[in-house]
């Protein structure tokens, strides 16, 4: 072998900086990526640890699903009925999403289909916007003004209640439904949009025969990310749902939701405690919950992607 | 003005009376961008008008003026007038009434997200069509003229996007007719389709003449040459002029470089 090819092979084994930066590289975005892994685990570990001792334990679960009677610092019989809460925190979500399920989505159909040019970007930069304003200035504005403003307009004696936390839930979850739901609009072809008013559709006819059912699946999980979110709320519903335990007979009875109870209890209890565990095992069931909801809807999104994929020539 | 004025030309007012469609002095802008200048061009009862020209000459955009589908295109702007039996296009006050009037075929087949039998019954319903039996009857006939029945007949229930590239265009075909159209638009529609496909999409096309007009737009010389009755050539927004198909291609033109693009000499 000629000298100066030997020279050059030997540049095979030499790794230099460009080599050991791309390695550095691959580790560090390998520990971002798969990080969330560690995370989800990691929480489901820590809240099962705690809240697993509770349920294996003192735990019945016909107190806990059965009976209201969340009296967890009783010195002589404490119960943990978790019925009210799981009643409370289901109707303030249930209320929410009918507030923002409508409004959301003529919010999206309004931006993806009607608007044009400078509305359309001004109104989806609002949007985003309101969705990045804290839950506790939502929880305030529940506290302060629709409070009064439920007792004025409904005379009632109360206005921190099912109906308050509902609205101010609804609106909150809002922008991201709007959000998501407007990006699955825009996902559908405009070529479908041209095609349908070629044949002399409506504008309204194209979206209800034409555009909606193309992006069905987009909307029912934004639907389903505002449903988890709503449920896993928890300064709004804290502050706006009137915090006393009770199966409501009305929007206008107080409530109390798992979260908020999570929120408000633990710190004034034990560690270790039954009590202090029983708040896990909330915990448990919000995670279960949540997991559920949110699976659920990326599993639906999915769907849109890979039929979107073939649908492609 | 009066655009290449000869007896078979384009003069909109040797056929004012008779012609499905008048277009006078068309001009169509996109921002400071001219797509077609100046277009006086009539569209008679049963013909196939064939538009030659090369990319980027005004062809495409004159079609969405003709049913007002500039509507929806950012920055479009249209001047002059257009009527349709006689009816200024611009002053029709139900504007999807006309539309359902004229039928459109994109370049690239459009299967609406919905199975073979609803893309071509969504039409009749739109204009009210409910009875099963009547939508079933539609869809045959449609599906039959734009022969794709035998092909489909077993299937009319999978999703329209999964026949293959021909099918789907002849789907998009049937779709146009069940609007029973008068005016049939059909934008360079053999670009997706093999050549046995665009052959026999052209004996449906000869056929529909004696119930409709049809404009067909192509970049295939020889495509107008085979079907329409007379052809115009545009070329970067300028119309060159228009003709009977057999004068033009028997070298009877009145621009010289009419001659030229049909000898392929450029576009």
């Amino acid at each position: 072998m000629n000298p100066q090819a030997l020279a050059r092979s030997r540049d095979f084994d030499h790794r230099g900086r460009a080599w050991y930066a791309d390695r550095a590289v691959t580790v560090f975005v390998f520990i971002g990526g798969t990080s969330a892994i560690l995370f989800i685990g990691g929480i489901f570990a820590f809240i099962a640890r705690e809240g697993l001792g509770f349920v294996f334990t003192e735990f019945d679960a016909g107190e806990f699903f059965g009976s209201i009677a969340w009296r967890p610092t009783s010195a002589l019989d404490a119960t943990y009925g978790a019925l009210a809460l799981i009643v409370g925190t289901a109707s303030i979500t249930g209320l929410a999403m009918v507030v923002s399920i409508p409004f959301s989505l003529a919010a999206a159909v309004f931006i993806g289909e009607f608007a044009r040019g400078r509305v359309r970007e001004t109104l989806k930069v609002l949007v985003e916007l309101l969705a990045a304003i804290p839950s506790v200035v939502w929880g305030f504005i529940g506290f302060s003004i629709m409070n009064s403003l439920i007792i004025d307009v409904f005379d009632v004696p109360i206005g921190l209640n099912v109906l308050n936390a509902g609205i101010i839930l609804g609106l909150m979850a809002a922008p991201i439904m709007t959000t998501i739901a407007e990006d699955a609009l825009k996902a559908v072809p405009d070529g479908y949009r041209e095609a349908a008013e070629a044949l002399g559709a409506t504008r309204w006819q194209v979206i209800r025969k034409v555009v909606i059912p193309a992006a069905k699946n987009g909307l029912v999980a934004a639907v389903l990310l505002g449903v988890g979110r709503g449920f896993g709320e928890t300064m709004v519903v804290l502050m706006a749902s009137g915090h006393s335990i009770n199966l409501p007979d009305s929007v206008f009875d107080s409530v109390r939701a798992l979260t908020a109870t999570i929120a408000a209890e633990l710190g004034e209890t034990a560690v270790g405690s039954d009590h202090f565990r029983a708040l896990f095992t909330l915990g448990i069931l919000l995670f279960l919950v949540t997991f559920a909801i949110n699976l659920a809807a990326d599993t639906i999104m999915r769907g849109i992607r890979r039929k979107g994929e073939r649908g492609r020539p | 003005m009066v655009a290449g004025a000869a007896p078979d030309g384009g003069g909109a007012s040797a056929d004012a009376l008779s012609a499905k469609v008048v277009v006078q002095n068309l001009t169509i802008r996109y921002g400071k961008h001219v797509a077609l200048r100046g277009l006086d061009l009539s569209i008679r009862r049963n013909e196939i008008l064939g538009i030659i020209g090369p990319a980027g000459s005004g062809k495409t955009s004159f079609l969405r003026a003709l049913n007002r589908m500039d509507e929806f295109i950012p920055g479009m702007e249209v001047e002059g007038r257009i009527t349709f039996d006689g009816r200024d296009i611009r002053r029709v006050r139900n504007v999807y009434a006309l539309r359902s009037r004229i039928g459109v075929v994109f370049p690239l087949p459009v299967g609406l997200p919905l199975t073979v039998y609803e893309n071509v019954a969504l039409a009749p319903r739109l204009r009210g069509v409910r009875k099963g039996s009547e939508l079933d009857e539609i869809v045959e006939r449609c599906l039959r003229r734009a022969a794709l029945w035998e092909e489909v007949k077993d299937r009319l229930d999978s999703l329209g996007s999964l026949l293959s590239g021909g099918q789907q265009q002849r789907l998009t075909i049937a779709r146009a007719l069940s609007q029973e159209p008068d005016l049939l638009l059909l934008d360079e529609f053999s670009i997706a389709v093999d050549p046995v496909t665009t052959m026999r999409i052209e004996d449906v096309l000869k056929d529909l003449k004696n119930e409709m007009s049809i404009v067909l737009v192509t970049n295939l010389v020889q495509q107008a040459r085979r079907l329409a009755d007379r052809t115009a050539f545009f070329l970067t927004g300028e119309h060159v002029e228009t003709s009977g198909t057999a004068r033009i291609f028997s070298g009877i033109v009145k621009d010289p470089r009419t001659h030229d693009y049909i000898e392929g000499r450029f576009g």
